[in-house]
């Protein structure tokens, strides 16, 4: 593999909608929305999108989902469904088009409209043939949380008090941040005293279920300066789908992700990075549940296999850590409208890189990554995006 | 020499005090408890879980004829013991059948297996009866009854209790029933029913069988057949036959303990005769219910070499006792709930269940011949069958592999709050099996505060899902029954 897609293409526009739980707003709402905002942001018009790509998983269907409330003229609309790594997906798909040389400016939009179906959590999981566990989204993946803890030798109270201070940080994350969709600030005894949801995951180890949207302009590293002084380029993107293997054999841990270490592989390459915690200078992960974003620090390589307490012990993850994460609030607290989730990371990363993140902003930051991991954790999708100025 | 060449029994692990119904509607409480079938079984899997333990030790595909006898199958149109054949492994060219409908179809069930040996047509026959009626809520019935099921094999080798005779009674009177719009058994008035009906039937049948064989009281060590609904009249029944109580398989205990258990009523208390019985004992056996069957038995020095299997005894003392009544409403559905705020589950698809027929009901999966690795796979998204070795990579290279009789250990584990459940939580684990090969299930009889990383389970036949009135039947792991 000889391609790379570093420094080649880049961002000039995003945009956001709040997310929550937006009962008056459909998915035109989301869409339009967010796509205007990146438009005006980028300074252009709706007319100058030459192409689109579309990720979502439960709202909409095709491209036409998205050209039909924006009015796209006549113009190629794709529409990436893959789990929870949707909206990086449209960003990648968006971006080779440009480095391919096919177009100057194309859009990737995500949006996903969740609370029209009047129950909690997300729509289904059963398969074909009813086979599949009764197990929720939380259950799956606090099947994580029971093996890490019987791993280390973490007792319930120590593995969840580690959990419950991942909640507390991304809580107050989310507290300064106006479009966030969980603003209240807890404390650990709080989480700890929460109701379960799936043993031990509680109520607050678990993140928002919301509708939103997020948008990014793409257009070639040439022509970006012609657009903005401040262009945020692209220097990984990575995606990597699970064979489906440690769910069937007996040799996987289920304490880390591999498909998620190997994204991670797989984008430092492409960005050249020899030292992810010291390089990477802010990141926004998959924190679906609170275990995910503990795994995931190792997967990641920010904390050695087993010792990610000791670095959460130590707030290096916090707002005013060595390395923030989840500064916007994360999945936790931003929300999780599925498809609008990977975009609305890079959002965030956006306004630090270029300053603009209010009361959130990080002291000069280099380098923001966000990961994706889409399905379940026994068989994830996992993307790993990295971008910098 | 035709006769008995095993035995099984199922008693569902879920016991309530019949207290628990009188606390709940006021009004006499019958001594004892009784089984309950779990949410997730029904007279299919229970005579499933009783036609594998009958089968311990014995070659599937030995069985030439498999006779599933209830008064309470899921369907008035379809037959159940293809699936149950299935889910035992047993052979394509086989006789299935269902014999439905009357509360002597067990032992109607025999009659027909042993016709079928004698005459050359089947070399091993087996039946399975099992029940789970239902009584309407706040009666003394729903007090009495129990939910159990009992598996016999007929044939001619390793006989452990030769038949050496057979004879029937049909006698006419709607003394329980069920039209094909009733959810609840009826029944008429129990002292007419007593008087006219199993006072006259039951001593007609027993003394024909004795006459018949020249047989008197006195040349049997046990007798055994069904009591009543007022089981007192059982031991009056036999006392004026010239049968001395020693000689009874006494249906208290099993009536105090387990309920009056419909179809599987005779076997269940056969196969707990059996478990005590000695070599050249003759056992007198009968079933009652629009008249009656009446069978006699020799038992055998074969019976000594029967192997270890769970029978009637070890699965009596294997028990759970309910928390309350509310959870036998629930779990059979008796009562409308409210529906957790969850997604439907959409529609059984016949042509999915269908094509993957052996893995869903018979749990087969494979083993790559490559790498040896067994795999199993329920919770893929295109993955089944599964084509390419998870491990190595291999195509279409495997053998099949029989994850259902296997044991396996708890590798990790949930209690999930939030998904819908009729006994929350759901208890879902990630099970590595002995041989190798790990997968995902529900886990069920378990005791939610019990389950740890680590935890031995086997794998149990159940009820998964009702759409549009087809049952879907798979497997769930459990915590060694015992």
């Amino acid at each position: 593999m000889s391609g790379s897609i570093k420094d080649r293409v880049a961002i000039i526009g995003m945009g956001c909608t709040r997310f929550g739980e937006l009962w008056g707003k459909g998915p035109s709402d989301l869409i339009v929305e967010a796509v205007n905002e990146a438009l005006a942001d980028a300074g252009i018009e709706i007319k100058d999108i030459e192409a689109a790509w579309a990720g979502s998983i439960f709202s909409g269907h095709g491209g036409r989902s998205v050209s039909e409330p924006l009015r796209l003229q006549y113009k190629p609309v794709s529409h990436c469904v893959n789990a929870c790594a949707s909206g990086h997906d449209a960003v990648r798909n968006a971006s080779y088009s440009v480095a391919a040389g096919i177009y100057d400016i194309v859009l990737a939009v995500g949006f996903e409209k969740i609370k029209d179906e009047g129950m909690s959590g997300l729509p289904g999981m059963d398969n074909l043939t009813h086979t599949h566990a009764v197990a929720t989204m939380p259950g799956m993946f606090a099947m994580m949380a029971t093996k890490y803890f019987h791993r280390y030798g973490l007792s319930p109270q120590d593995g969840k008090t580690m959990l419950a201070k991942i909640s507390v940080k991304s809580h107050y994350n989310g507290s300064l941040n106006p479009k966030a969709h969980l603003r209240n600030v807890l404390t650990v005894e709080r989480v700890l005293n929460a109701p379960i949801i799936a043993w031990p995951l509680g109520l607050f180890d678990c993140c928002g279920v919301s509708d939103g949207g997020a948008a990014a302009i793409i257009t070639s590293a040439e022509l970006a300066k012609k657009f903005r002084k401040d262009p945020v380029y692209i220097k990984a993107l990575q995606i990597c789908a699970s064979p489906t293997s440690g769910r069937l054999t007996t040799d996987y841990d289920f304490t880390h992700v591999e498909e998620g270490y190997r994204a991670g592989l797989a984008a430092y390459k492409e960005a050249g990075i020899k030292n992810p915690r010291k390089e990477i200078s802010m990141a926004e992960v998959h924190d679906c549940f609170s275990i995910t974003e503990a795994v995931t620090m190792e997967d990641l390589q920010f904390s050695p296999r087993g010792k990610v307490k000791d670095d959460i012990d130590a707030g290096i993850f916090e707002l005013s850590g060595a390395l923030p994460v989840q500064p916007d609030g994360g999945l936790k607290c931003f929300g999780h409208p599925i498809g609008a989730s990977g975009i609305r990371m890079l959002y965030e990363l956006y306004l630090q890189l270029q300053g603009r993140a209010g009361k959130r902003q990080i002291k000069n930051p280099k380098l923001g990554l966000a990961h994706n991991m889409g399905h379940e954790p026994l068989a994830p999708t996992v993307s790993v995006c990295i971008v910098g100025l | 020499m035709i006769g008995i060449t095993s035995y099984g029994a199922y008693i569902p692990w879920h016991r309530i005090e019949r207290q628990k119904f009188a606390k709940a509607w006021g009004g006499f409480a019958i001594p004892g408890e009784r089984a309950i079938a779990y949410y997730d079984e029904d007279s299919v899997t229970m005579a499933v879980e009783a036609a594998i333990d009958c089968l311990t030790g014995i070659d599937p595909s030995a069985v030439d004829s498999l006779l599933f006898a209830t008064t309470t199958s899921p369907y008035k149109e379809k037959l159940c013991s293809a699936t149950m054949a299935l889910a035992l492994h047993l052979r394509r060219d086989i006789q299935t059948s269902d014999i439905t409908g009357s509360l002597r179809s067990g032992t109607t069930a025999l009659g027909f297996a042993l016709d079928a040996v004698k005459a050359g047509q089947a070399s091993n026959v087996l039946v399975a009866a099992s029940d789970t009626r239902m009584a309407p809520p706040s009666g003394i019935n729903e007090q009495a009854l129990g939910d159990s099921a009992g598996a016999i094999l007929v044939g001619k080798k390793n006989v452990i209790a030769e038949i050496l005779d057979s004879y029937s009674i049909s006698d006419e009177l709607a003394a329980t029933w069920r039209s094909e719009n009733d959810t609840f058994i009826r029944a008429w008035e129990d002292r007419m029913v007593m008087d006219e009906s199993y006072s006259k039937v039951m001593p007609e049948v027993l003394s024909g069988i004795m006459n018949k064989c020249g047989l008197s009281p006195k040349d049997f060590a046990k007798v055994v057949f069904d009591p009543p609904g007022d089981v007192r009249r059982h031991g009056r029944v036999a006392s004026e036959l010239g049968f001395d109580p020693a000689q009874l398989l006494d249906p208290a205990g099993l009536f105090m303990n387990v309920g009056l258990l419909g179809s599987a009523m005779p076997f269940v208390m056969l196969v707990s005769a059996l478990e005590q019985a000695e070599p050249g004992e003759k056992i007198l056996f009968a079933g009652y219910g629009n008249g009656a069957n009446a069978f006699v038995l020799q038992v055998t020095n074969a019976i000594k070499k029967l192997g270890a299997r769970r029978g009637f005894s070890k699965h009596l003392e294997s028990k759970h006792m309910m928390e309350n009544y509310n959870d036998y409403l629930r779990w059979r559905e008796i009562v409308p709930l409210d529906q957790a705020r969850r997604p439907d589950r959409g529609h059984i698809s016949v042509a999915a269940n269908w094509r993957q027929r052996k893995d869903l009901l018979g749990l087969w999966g494979i083993k790559c011949r490559r790498c040896k690795t067994p795999q199993y796979d329920n919770g893929g998204i295109t993955t089944t069958p599964i084509r390419v070795c998870a491990v190595c990579g291999a195509v279409d290279d495997f053998d099949d592999y029989d994850f259902s009789r296997k044991k396996a250990t708890v590798f990790s584990y949930t209690q999930d709050q939030l998904a819908p459940a009729p006994d929350p939580p759901s208890s879902v684990v990630l099970i590595d099996f002995e041989d190798g090969g790990r997968m995902l299930f529900d886990l069920t009889d378990r005791n939610p505060e019990e389950v740890k990383v680590g935890m031995n389970v086997e794998m149990t036949f159940r009820k998964v899902f009702v759409d549009r009135g087809i049952t879907s039947y798979y497997w769930k792991a459990r915590p060694i029954r015992c």
